[in-house]
């Protein structure tokens, strides 16, 4: 139903999305210095980050609303500086915030906003019907948005990024600011739309979310992309396979931390508690038992996409 | 981005923009149009009839005219202004931050300055359907003269878009809405007063009057006169119309420029 129109499009073999050293700059600052990466028809690709690593210029420059301060892009196998309007009306973009017309109702959003792509209007009703039904709005059709809940809004600015039936979905953090419940709906539907063949890319800085939503993900900072692949290859290479957290009953732990070494490929020091970067956690903490060590508090986990973009980015605020 | 320097080439584009608007409008009208109906019968029964009849008591004729008259065309060009106002700023601020409606469009096969003319096409349309509707109140009052009066309209338009085209421009680079209270209080409300709205020009002192001559509002409530009366001398009324023009392209000129600048980068 959502899939792809069969309308006569161009064949793109290799990628659908191929960038190379590109570069944002806005007077001084350079947002973006210099990234690569190409994204394969059908893939949902992630872009991880703090605050400030670039991840919105990158997504802005992507949709062919921005321009590139340098480097080469090929969006759809079209060039945005060129093609900028034609790129534009296959792809769907579900901004950072919701950008709905709130004094209108669920429906006239939709349906208006479906108008700019120039799209008949019996289209647009029937349409419209369909991505209700999908994000679950069908009920609150014609009521006024300002009266939805925050997760109805972001349902519905995605069924709005689909009225064009994108042949890529872009999605700037899709699901920061809702609740659990709501959070999990998105996700399904997004699922949902991937497994319809919906080329995605998402940013988030919810690692949990990378996990679920993305084949494939980079992880930027500062300007520059540290790392890429998919998620379980990035903890493989960057993190052990299980971490031991372990609380003392002291002030400073960081006294500990010539002792810890040994039994652990990477000991990391926090203010509350130690955690080693180990392969069994559970030998580990025998190990460290038999030795006289005795922690208040020991937790066995596995790694998680968490403790690599920590790695990688640092544990220090970004604003 | 692409090339949208010929206005011609994003027609296809920008009547989608028109489009967006004029039907936020039509969802959205209920408020604006008790003001846009009946404010024109109370202004001329209050101004018109009510100070008309101390004027002419007092007074006599205004340049030939009765004040009624005389004041009517003046309320055609002082409303298209107002209307410029009213969709200008406020509007615009919030669609390029508050809402981020525009930045929605952006993302679109339209570019900026597509957003930019179908605001603009949709502000100017809707101050000429309201010129249509004054001309007619004008008529009924008995202020009409000439068939020149059928140009109101379009004077309307004029006026409407010479005030809307910097006003959209100012707000698409504008951060908070600080600033548009202190211009409708230092430039919107003294235009209203001083551009011999409520009486002829030959009012002021001799060394004021050339400076009537550098307020925009002064022009179209000059030609709005002129076509009400039929009267007025080419050179003039060219002058007037020139102004209007002139001020319209630079705000277009302007106005592309904050609008890319805002939404695109």
């Amino acid at each position: 139903m959502l899939a792809v129109a069969p309308q006569e499009r161009a064949v793109t073999t290799g990628p659908i999305l191929e960038a190379r050293d590109l570069v944002k700059r806005f007077g001084d600052l350079t947002a973006v210095k210099g990234v690569s990466f190409a994204v394969e028809k059908g893939e949902s690709f992630g872009f991880l980050g703090p605050n400030g690593a670039g991840k919105t210029s990158t997504l802005r420059m992507i949709s062919a609303v921005s321009e590139p301060t340098s480097g080469s892009l090929t969006i759809l196998g079209l060039d945005p500086r060129r093609d900028g309007p034609q790129i534009r009306g296959r792809l769907g973009v579900v901004p950072q915030e919701d950008t709905l017309e709130l004094e209108l109702t669920v429906r006239q959003n939709l349906e208006m906003f479906g108008r700019y792509f120039d799209i008949a209007r019996d289209v647009l009703r029937e349409r419209a019907s369909e991505l209700l039904e999908f994000t679950q709005l069908s009920e609150r059709a014609n009521d006024k948005v300002d009266d939805l809940s925050g997760g109805m809004k972001r349902r519905l600015t995605i069924a709005r990024a689909l009225m064009n039936q994108p042949e890529i979905l872009i999605l700037d953090e899709p699901t920061t600011g809702l609740d659990p419940q709501a959070r999990h709906l998105v996700w399904e539907r997004l699922y949902r739309l991937k497994r319809e063949g919906v080329t995605q890319i998402i940013t988030t800085h919810y690692m949990d979310e990378a996990e679920q939503l993305c084949d494939r993900l980079v992880v930027m900072d500062h300007g520059t992309i540290v790392a890429e692949g998919p998620p379980s290859e990035l903890i493989a290479r960057h993190s052990t396979r299980e971490v031991v957290e372990l609380r003392f009953d002291t002030d400073s732990h960081e006294e500990l931390h010539e002792r810890l070494s040994p039994f652990a490929q990477r000991v990391e020091v926090l203010p509350d508690r130690i955690l080693l970067y180990v392969n069994e956690g559970d030998d580990t903490l025998r190990e460290l038992h038999a030795v006289g060590v005795m922690p208040t508090s020991a937790l066995v986990r596995r790694s998680s996409l968490e403790d690599v973009f920590l790695r990688l980015t640092g544990r220090t605020l970004v604003d | 981005m692409s090339n949208t320097l010929d206005v011609t080439a994003g027609w296809s584009r920008w009547r989608r923009s028109w489009w967006y608007h004029a039907t936020y409008y039509a969802q959205t009208w209920r408020g604006s149009v008790v003001s846009t109906v009946f404010f024109p019968i109370f202004f001329l029964a209050a101004f018109g009839v009510g100070v008309g009849h101390l004027v002419t008591a007092h007074h006599g004729l205004v340049q030939g005219q009765t004040y009624l008259h005389f004041i009517a065309p003046s309320l055609l060009a002082t409303t298209a202004m107002q209307q410029a106002e009213g969709e200008s700023l406020w509007p615009v601020l919030a669609a390029v931050k508050w809402l981020r409606t525009y930045h929605a469009a952006a993302a679109t096969p339209l570019e900026p300055e597509d957003i930019f003319y179908g605001k603009l096409a949709w502000v100017v349309t809707r101050s000429f359907l309201t010129g249509v509707f004054y001309t007619i109140v004008i008529g009924c009052f008995g202020a009409i003269e000439s068939w020149w009066s059928l140009t109101l309209p379009i004077i309307g338009a004029l006026v409407t878009l010479a005030f809307a085209a910097p006003l959209v421009a100012f707000a698409a680079r504008s951060q908070t809405d600080g600033s548009f209270v202190t211009i409708y209080r230092f430039a919107f409300v003294p235009m209203f007063l001083f551009s011999a709205t409520f009486y002829p020009v030959s009012a002021y002192p001799g060394y004021l009057r050339p400076l009537v001559q550098l307020v925009p509002l002064y022009h179209g409530v000059a030609l709005a006169r002129a076509a009400a009366f039929g009267q007025g001398s080419l050179g003039a009324i060219t002058f007037h119309f020139a102004f209007l023009v002139a001020m319209a392209l630079v705000g277009i000129a302007w106005g592309r420029r904050t609008m890319r600048r805002r939404l695109v980068d």
